[in-house]
């Protein structure tokens, strides 16, 4: 994973709730066997909608999207993180979001940020002209103004971001504990893991 | 200190634990054809291998067209689409070269992962499951801590068998009482994501408890955990018991004699302790639920059968007022239209919420000695897995299927999700026993409304959303 501290440029200025994963890349473009080149197929439904601000080159390339409640709801396709990532977004901020894509963003180094509705409000506000500063260090957005919004992160979660750290090469030094594990499993419930 | 089904399940299953971070052992893991490629992928690039391909089981789904697949020589009849193919192609040598089980397209036991699961008793109490699809919410109907991941958890879990997670809340969904007739797991589901909303589960784990669940068949806990998701929640859980424990005897992967015994022991201590805590808690009282419909492009958005699409205006929320609006802008709908007034072209009974064998004797009930509409283009059923499918045609459902103007088709996800031929044309309407309304879920434009197996049948039958109790 490629290590992230900080985030700063425009943003999406989205706001809409309820922001499913089909809605985000929908099936058709789940065929690939590859994780690029889905930035295509990104917000397509929305990208239909005459004005939408995903086609505005007020915010063509920004790195950041401001979206309502729930985002990413629904399909677990970690293709929405990486149709996102292809796109150029590094982070979103939202007043929740769903748990398996919070999940798959932070295993592409997308970070999920979330903030109480009425910091949303502002953010909008200010993402119309003004850019938004995200300190993962520091765990604040900030903006050229008066405005700074702590969030909360998971502190095993921002240590892996920091540092681009290799979520399965970690676990794998773990190994004599997981064969510790499946060794009692196979002496206490045989029919669970069977002997290898 | 008295402990929740969840939390005896999660104790049961950590490696290590550092307090916010367990490292979970995962029991059984499920793959299919969309979210493995870059999985298998990844692990060959590192040099990595699948760590327990006797816990790891894959089979195709998604993409799979479900028209025949053999002509009648028994040739296999390419896949007309090259991505698809491409797709499917690439979970069978993936599949081969790390040594992963894999039941093909053409093999009987072939079907939905979700369905395929349960049925093979490759889904077991007490266990750990995950797949790489949120409808894996589906297994907790038989106790088991089962959950939808992404692909990067699908690599973490073949090189490791385990994953990295937080613990989930806990929360209870009790229904007392007993629902009334007409009323279906579908419906009560439905009801449930209309009570609580998408977001109503998020960051917890659904045990469903309370007499109507101890009542229901194995068959309708799945429809009910697998739409678990759909209200934010990444898993649901249901006690294992008697009916569970029969359901899964003597399934091809299940334990078998002493084992067998000793499993059975294990999971009767699979419940929720006298006086353990939820930190959530909704409760509904069956009586309060009718056959449901969904209105709008989420699934909370849902109504009695008998109700009316409703003034977005009379939503408290303004965003949720803004977001009702776009939604009936998109299903062609006006508020204040009867449900009952609404002209359906396309009915679709199958995915892994609603395609099990009691899914389709329940859509045949109504549909026997009947016929489609005139105004019902297309009507498929897809039966949810090749056992499922013979054991239809062994009760003679397919031919009642038929003769009522349905087409009966092959196991796969079908009409669900879009990927594969089956799909809804844009501006036309859906009856569907499936599990999402989203905008262009179906195929671009398609407008969903979200049904039970015996609705879907009765509109079907009269061409409008129907309330089911009009046929007793």
């Amino acid at each position: 994973m490629e290590a992230i501290s900080s985030v700063s440029g425009r943003a999406y200025p989205f706001g809409r709730k309820n922001i499913d994963t089909d809605i985000i890349i929908p099936a058709k473009w789940l065929k690939t066997i590859s994780r690029s080149g889905l930035g295509e197929g990104a917000f397509e439904t929305i990208r239909a909608e005459e004005g939408n601000i995903f086609d505005d080159p007020e915010y063509a390339g920004s790195p950041i999207l401001i979206a309502g409640d729930n985002f990413g709801c629904g399909s677990s396709r970690e293709h929405a993180a990486w149709a996102m990532a292809d796109m150029g977004i590094k982070a979103v901020i939202a007043p929740s979001f769903s748990d398996i894509f919070s999940s798959n963003a932070f295993k592409n180094a997308l970070l999920t940020i979330a903030l109480p509705q009425e910091a949303i409000d502002r953010l909008i506000e200010v993402a119309q002209s003004d850019p938004i500063h995200i300190n993962l260090e520091n765990q604040i957005v900030t903006t050229d103004f008066q405005d700074r919004f702590p969030f909360e992160i998971d502190p095993f979660r921002k240590n892996c971001l920091l540092n681009g750290l290799d979520e399965i090469g970690l676990t794998m030094q773990r190994d004599d504990a997981i064969t510790d594990h499946e060794a009692s499993l196979q002496q206490q419930h045989p029919w669970l893991v069977p002997a290898q | 200190m008295p402990k929740t089904l969840y939390q005896k399940i999660w104790d049961a299953h950590i490696v290590e634990s550092n307090g916010d971070t367990a490292l979970l052992y995962i029991d059984r893991h499920l793959v299919h054809e969309v979210t493995s490629p870059q999985a298998f992928e990844g692990l060959r690039d590192a040099g990595r291998t699948v760590r327990r391909p006797d816990l790891t089981l894959a089979v195709p789904d998604h993409n799979l067209p479900t028209t025949a697949r053999m002509d009648p020589s028994g040739t296999i009849i390419p896949i007309a689409d090259p991505q698809s193919a491409a797709q499917l192609a690439a979970l069978e040598k993936n599949t081969a070269e790390f040594g992963v089980p894999y039941i093909g397209a053409t093999d009987r036991n072939q079907g939905i992962v979700h369905v395929i699961g349960p049925e093979q008793g490759f889904t077991l109490p007490g266990t750990t499951i995950v797949c790489g699809d949120s409808h894996t919410a589906a297994h907790g109907a038989l106790g088991a801590l089962a959950f939808g991941i992404g692909t990067s958890e699908v690599e973490h879990v073949m090189a490791t068998q385990t994953l990295l997670l937080s613990q989930s809340k806990s929360m209870e969904v009790r229904v007392d009482g007993a629902l009334n007739a007409g009323v279906s797991p579908k419906d009560l589901i439905l009801h449930i994501i209309g009570v609580i909303g998408t977001a109503g589960g998020t960051g917890h784990v659904i045990e469903y408890r309370g007499k109507v669940f101890e009542e229901m068949s194995i068959e309708g806990r799945l429809t009910v955990s697998n739409m678990s998701i759909e209200g934010g929640a990444r898993a649901g859980l249901i006690a294992p018991d008697d009916k569970t424990f029969a359901y899964l005897k003597d399934r091809p992967m299940a334990p078998k004699g002493e084992q067998w015994d000793a499993a059975v022991q294990y999971w009767k201590t699979l419940r929720t302790d006298a006086g353990a805590k939820f930190d959530k808690s909704v409760i509904i009282n069956a009586a309060d639920v009718a056959p449901s419909v969904t209105w709008g492009t989420s699934p909370e958005d849902v109504v009695p059968i008998t109700g009316r699409v409703p003034d977005p205006m009379s939503f408290a929320d303004p965003s949720k007022q803004a977001a009702a609006q776009k939604s009936l802008d998109y299903m062609g709908l006006s508020a204040g239209t009867k449900l009952q007034d609404v002209e359906i072209e396309n009915i679709f009974i199958g995915s892994c919420t609603n395609s099990r064998i009691e899914d389709l004797r329940a859509a045949a009930s109504i549909l026997k000695g009947r016929k489609k509409a005139d105004g019902v283009k297309w009507a498929i059923v897809v039966p949810g897995s090749g056992l499922v499918k013979e054991q239809a045609e062994a009760e003679g459902l397919d031919t009642i299927f038929t003769q009522a103007g349905f087409e009966w088709r092959e196991p796969g996800c079908s009409a669900c999700l879009g990927m594969n031929p089956d799909k809804v044309p844009a501006g036309e309407r859906c009856a569907s026993t499936s599990n999402r309304n989203f905008v262009g879920r179906q195929g671009p434009g398609s407008r969903t409304h979200l049904v039970s197996p015996a609705m879907a049948a009765a509109a079907a039958v009269t061409g409008k959303l129907t309330d089911i109790r009009d046929y007793k």
